[in-house]
Formats: C-alpha cells, structure tokens, sequence
C-alpha cells in the first residue's frame, strides 16, 4: 500500500514503540468488520483455540493488529520457572499476523498460514500479560508477508520473541469464519454483501 | 534436584516418556501424549483431536499456532529423551514451521530427529502427519541450546520447556 510509512525491513527490528492507534470507529475497517470489538468476537466465536487460550485483542489499525495473552498458569512450558510455553508464542503470533493480513486488505478472506520463523529472544515474564503485534508490510495476489514480535508492558522494544511468516490468500472457497458469526459481524457493521474475497 | 528434573529422570528410569508431559502444564492442556514406535523403538509424539484444539471451524482445521507447539514440544521431547543426563532444559532458541496441508481435527502424530548433536547447540528437525506419514501436514527446523555444565555462563535464548 502507498500510504503505508516506511519501514525497517528487518522482521527481527521490532517497529516504535508508540501503540498502534485503533481504527476510529465507523472508518474502513469498521466497514470491513475489522474493527476492534467485531475482531474480539471473531476470536471468541470463530477461532475456538484462541477464544479456549483467553486472547484479547488491543489494537487494531490498517495492516497492524495488537493482541493480548493474560498469564495463566496451565500455558508454562517451564515450571521451574512458571515461564510460558514458545508454543503460546506461535499461536498468539500465528493468529495476529493472520488478522494483520485482513486489516491491510480490509476485508475477511481465507487465509492459510505457509511458514513462520519464530526467535526467542528472552523468557516470558511470569504472572505478567504477554502482547503479541504483527504488521503486514506486503501483499501480492497470493501471498501475504508479515512480520510479529512479542512483549511485555512498557518494554515492546526489547521483545520476548520476533516471527517472520508468510501467508496465501484465500486458501479455500470458505470465508473464514461461520455463517453465524458472518451474520453477526455483518448486523454489527451494517454490511450487506457477504464477507470475504473470491476465492483464488 | 527439582520436581520437574525428577520426574523426566524418573521418566527415563521407567521408560515411560509420558510421565514427563504431565509435568509441563501446556503440554498437559494440549494432551499431547508420548508413545514409543513399536516398529523401531523411536519416540513419537501424539497430539489427540480436541475441541479446543481447533482453529477454524468451518474446515474444520487445527489452529497452525497449536501444530506449531507440537511440534516444537515433539522437538525437545526427542532432546530429552535421547541425551544420557539432564541437568537442566534445553532452550528453544529459533523455530521454523512449515505448514504444508490442512491439519484435520484427527490425530496427528510427529516424528524428530536430531539432525545435529554439539556441545553447545542441537538441531531438530520434526515432522507431523495424520492418516498417512507419506502425507505430512507440517515440518520444523528447531535449534536448541545445551544446558552447559557452567550454566551460568549461558543467559541467551529462551528458557522455555520447548
């Protein structure tokens, strides 16, 4: 996208720190059923695994979503040291870049996720909630680009882990979430075309 | 020595590899569970469908977050499962994941092997399938650092249980 700032190419340089402003409301992505609040219930309606997890969703602007993890001791993958499992860490990273992609493209579609190259640069900190942001910084026809990075409160400079992934494009011929959910996005936002691209 | 150390020595000692899961938290949530290949006596690793489990119901799939995890856990399982003594764990320090099919909400079960032991670094490359291990639906390439003998001295990655 044009208007897109430029950036550092380096998936491993976290961006600024500054927050990513949230969309305002009634602006495209609340068009798109990218907003905020209608993501928050993609998540607890469509994304069973993320909505089982307790993901919350903190920020959301164009290409650029935030998401949170609040710490919960049945994710610690160390228990000597009650830190979280990398495992949280790709899923929570998995799942914003995806809906980064939506909120580049504004638009609801399909997408399947090809690779994702996760660095662990330090431990999770226990007891505190884990952030996960992912831009999408290219798209082609077929394949989204993204790069992740993973923080603490106060410190989203010094991330616990970077991710680079890469993504297709309407992977199926389904939309990505269920009739249901759809309909409610779709009464939520005022939207009276389906959502979702055509498939590729 | 701690709870956790004990048990994956005791895990050992008993040859009964699960008994090391039920003292990781997340791979208890998940229900990952351990068996040894009867064909060869290799580890695997088995990942039993579950509900919550899913990331996209209309497929329905698994989430690409909870196959990465798997295989990341399957990953350091065959570490720890094939290094004479453990001291401490081994730190994830990158991790690459191939999605290469939909991962059906069935049973999946993944294969590792250390591509590279060193005195410092170890290389893993993990492999997932479901009906068919000539049908993989995910790969990964992990890198892990070794607890050293001076294990002070080691502070970089990420002190995770995989």
């Amino acid at each position: 996208m044009a208007s897109d700032p430029p950036r550092d190419p380096s998936p491993s340089t976290p961006p600024p720190s500054a927050p990513p402003p949230s969309a305002p409301s009634g602006g495209p992505l609340k068009a798109a059923g990218l907003d905020l609040k209608t993501m928050e219930k993609m998540i607890r309606l469509g994304i069973p695994h993320c909505a089982a997890l307790g993901v919350t969703v903190e920020a959301v602007s164009a290409g650029r979503v935030t998401f949170g993890l609040p710490y919960d001791r049945r994710f610690v993958g160390d228990p000597e040291r009650g830190i979280l499992h990398g495992g949280v860490v790709t899923t929570l990273i998995d799942t914003v870049c995806g809906m980064a992609v939506m909120a580049r493209l504004m638009r609801l579609l399909p997408i399947a996720t090809l690779d994702l190259r996760i660095d662990y640069l330090a431990p999770a900190r226990a007891d505190e909630t884990l952030y996960a942001s992912a831009e999408c910084y290219h798209t082609t026809r077929s394949i989204a680009f993204c790069r992740a990075w993973a923080w603490h409160q106060g410190a989203e400079d010094d991330p616990v882990a970077t991710c680079a992934g890469t993504f297709m494009l309407n992977s199926v011929g389904k939309p990505p979430v269920r009739r249901d959910i759809e309909a409610e996005v779709r009464a939520a936002t005022g939207q009276d075309a389906a959502p979702g691209g055509d498939p590729a | 020595m701690s709870p956790f150390l004990q048990a994956i020595a005791e895990a050992k000692a008993s040859g009964d590899p699960g008994r090391v899961l039920q003292a990781i938290p997340y791979l208890d949530f998940l229900g990952v569970q351990l068996r040894q290949d009867p064909a060869d006596g290799s580890l695997l690793s088995i990942l039993p469908p579950d509900d919550k489990l899913i990331g996209n119901p209309r497929l329905p799939a698994l989430h690409g977050g909870v196959v990465g995890a798997f295989l990341e856990s399957a990953a350091l399982m065959q570490l720890l499962w094939a290094s004479e003594t453990v001291s401490r764990l081994p730190k994830v320090i990158t991790v690459t994941i191939d999605y290469l099919r939909p991962a059906s909400p069935v049973e999946t079960i993944a294969r590792a092997e250390v591509t590279r032991q060193g005195r410092r670094i170890a290389t893993v490359r993990t492999i997932a399938w479901q009906q068919d291990p000539g049908r993989p639906v995910a790969a990964a390439n992990a890198h892990f650092l070794l607890p050293q003998p001076d294990a002070a001295a080691e502070e970089t990655g990420r002190g995770t249980a995989g």
